[in-house]
């Protein structure tokens, strides 16, 4: 390992090509550690929005209509402004407003940090895009499965669990496939608000090498790799829950 | 039926009416929040939440007198680069279907870049690797920093316009292809005269979509530097340094945002809706 970055240096050396984010030990630990925040804010967001799909499909097949304008307008609002718009709402606007918690320094600081305000902004972006989601698959759940469901006794939330959800998930796994990539695409925004994602460090190195370039092409094929994953696991997701007589 | 249906579709209907109402009710429930606030906080003499705002929107909306900024600035940005993205979007769509393989392999591997890069990361890398100013012969013409971003912002949305041409293309009836070739059209003529005009009904709420996509991200532009709404709220809430004034102004940004995207929204539909193949 350490002559292929011995190899690289001296590319920097020879040829002018900088690429110190690999060659060096203490640029290379922070761009991992950027990206290793990115993978790990997807994951975190691409849970909780998926919950939110979730409950939100769930809560818009209420009865109540206080509850479902409710669910429509957080829907609305959320698809119809821009997301980094919504992330410094939440941190320079709520985040103050959150009580502080004195830190093991004996420092007061903020409840909730950059990355967990970033969690809630981007969960509750892409979550507003997963209720319409699985609403428009549990819509594609025939009528007939649920009364059959009803007829056994099931209660709403057992006939929502147990029937409408397993059978509506696998009809919107490809839509759901492209608003996750899109979530994991949007995680760069954190920038703004300081998260150290992978955006952020390449940013700090390009500052300090000066080596644009070099890092731009880091970058996107990272953020390509990361996409590219995504796919895959959703594909493999699509085609472990297949079950037959539904779909292709 | 269309018609009747056409007409009543897009005029408001009660639900949508309702979560207008319910946004803008959010909004005006945070600026009572944040008057009460002041109202405690300040011992008088100050002027209120409502003032302020009122103050700010002029400079939030149309930017600095003499300059070219604010929220205008944003749909300046989002109007050219979904000119651009639209223009060079055809071409790529086109491009990947192709008779040339080459072609074909190129516009492909150039269209899944662009559409799984992050957009900020496509702004960064125009941003930082364009020069401020092209020298073409002897006359330099300078290239704004709200240019370079416009151009940033068209490169995502050239991808997914060519992912829709091609789409549209696709979904027209071979059939079509091969009355055009029977009646001695060559292909460059079928394209544009027969493929094409059938394509664009099909190809207007996805691209309308796309429009109000690239609008909720002209925001990002102010990330590298320029003088968007965003900038300027900012710059507002540093002048004013009141705690209490956070909330209405970051609400009042995004109202402003939802007030222009949400009926492009629903205008998607509504197309959607009577453009919609009746089987």
């Amino acid at each position: 390992m350490e002559s292929f970055w011995d190899a690289l240096r001296s590319l920097h050396d020879a040829y002018g090509i900088n690429l110190v984010q690999f060659y060096d030990d203490f640029e290379r630990s922070r761009l991992l550690r950027g990206m290793w925040t990115t993978v790990k804010l997807s994951i975190i967001c691409i849970l909780l929005s998926v919950a939110i799909g979730i409950v939100g499909a769930w809560l818009q097949g209420s009865r109540y209509r206080v509850l479902k304008a409710i669910v429509q307008g957080y829907i609305q609002f959320f698809r119809n402004t821009p997301p980094l718009v919504q992330m410094y709402f939440f941190y320079f606007a709520l985040g103050p407003q959150m009580p502080r918690v004195v830190n093991e320094y004996g420092i007061a600081q903020p409840m909730l940090g950059s990355f967990e305000w970033a969690v809630i902004s981007l969960s509750f972006f892409a979550g507003a895009f997963n209720v319409e989601i699985f609403r428009s698959g549990i819509e594609a759940v025939q009528r007939s499965t649920v009364e059959a469901a009803e007829s056994l006794c099931l209660n709403r939330l057992q006939t929502y669990w147990y029937v409408v959800l397993p059978l509506a998930v696998r009809f919107c796994l490809p839509a759901l496939n492209n608003n996750l990539v899109n979530l994991a695409k949007t995680t760069t925004q954190a920038y703004a608000i300081a998260v150290p994602e992978t955006l952020f460090v390449a940013s700090q190195i390009w500052s300090d090498h000066i080596n644009v370039l070099e890092m731009m092409i880091t970058l996107l094929t990272f953020y390509l790799l990361l996409v590219g994953v995504i796919v895959w696991l959703m594909t493999r997701l699509e085609r472990w829950l297949a079950i037959p007589g539904f779909g292709r | 039926m269309l018609g009747a249906e056409g007409e009543s579709g897009f005029t408001a209907t009660a639900f949508n009416r309702r979560s207008l109402g319910f946004v803008l009710a959010a909004f005006a429930l945070i600026l009572a929040a944040s008057e009460a606030v002041a109202q405690i906080r300040t011992t008088g003499g100050s002027e209120g939440i409502i003032e302020a705002l009122i103050k700010w929107t002029p400079l939030l909306l149309l930017g600095p007198p003499g300059e070219f900024g604010g929220f205008v600035l944003n749909i300046a940005v989002s109007f050219l680069a979904m000119a651009i993205g639209t223009a060079a979007g055809l071409v790529l769509g086109l491009g990947q279907i192709s008779l040339y393989a080459p072609v074909r392999k190129m516009s492909w591997a150039v269209t899944q870049f662009f559409r799984n890069s992050p957009w900020l990361v496509l702004l960064f890398f125009v941003m930082l690797l364009t020069p401020f100013h092209l020298r073409i012969g002897g006359v330099s013409i300078p290239l704004p920093d709200w240019l370079k971003a416009t151009f940033g912002l068209s490169l995502p949305i050239m991808a997914n316009m060519a992912e829709i041409v091609r789409g549209a293309v696709n979904s027209i009836p071979t059939s079509q292809w091969e009355s055009a070739e029977s009646l001695a059209f060559t292909r460059m003529q079928t394209l544009w005269r027969i493929i094409l005009p059938q394509c664009v009904k099909r190809m207007i709420p996805p691209w309308m979509n796309w429009y109000a996509i690239l609008t909720m991200a002209t925001p990002l532009i102010s990330i590298v530097g320029v003088n968007d709404a965003m900038t300027l709220t900012q710059d507002a809430l540093a002048a004013e340094q009141k705690t209490e004034l956070l909330m209405p102004m970051y609400g009042l940004l995004l109202v402003f945002f939802f007030i222009y995207c949400y009926p492009i929204a629903r205008w998607t539909i509504y197309l959607e809706r009577k453009y919609a193949v009746r089987i």
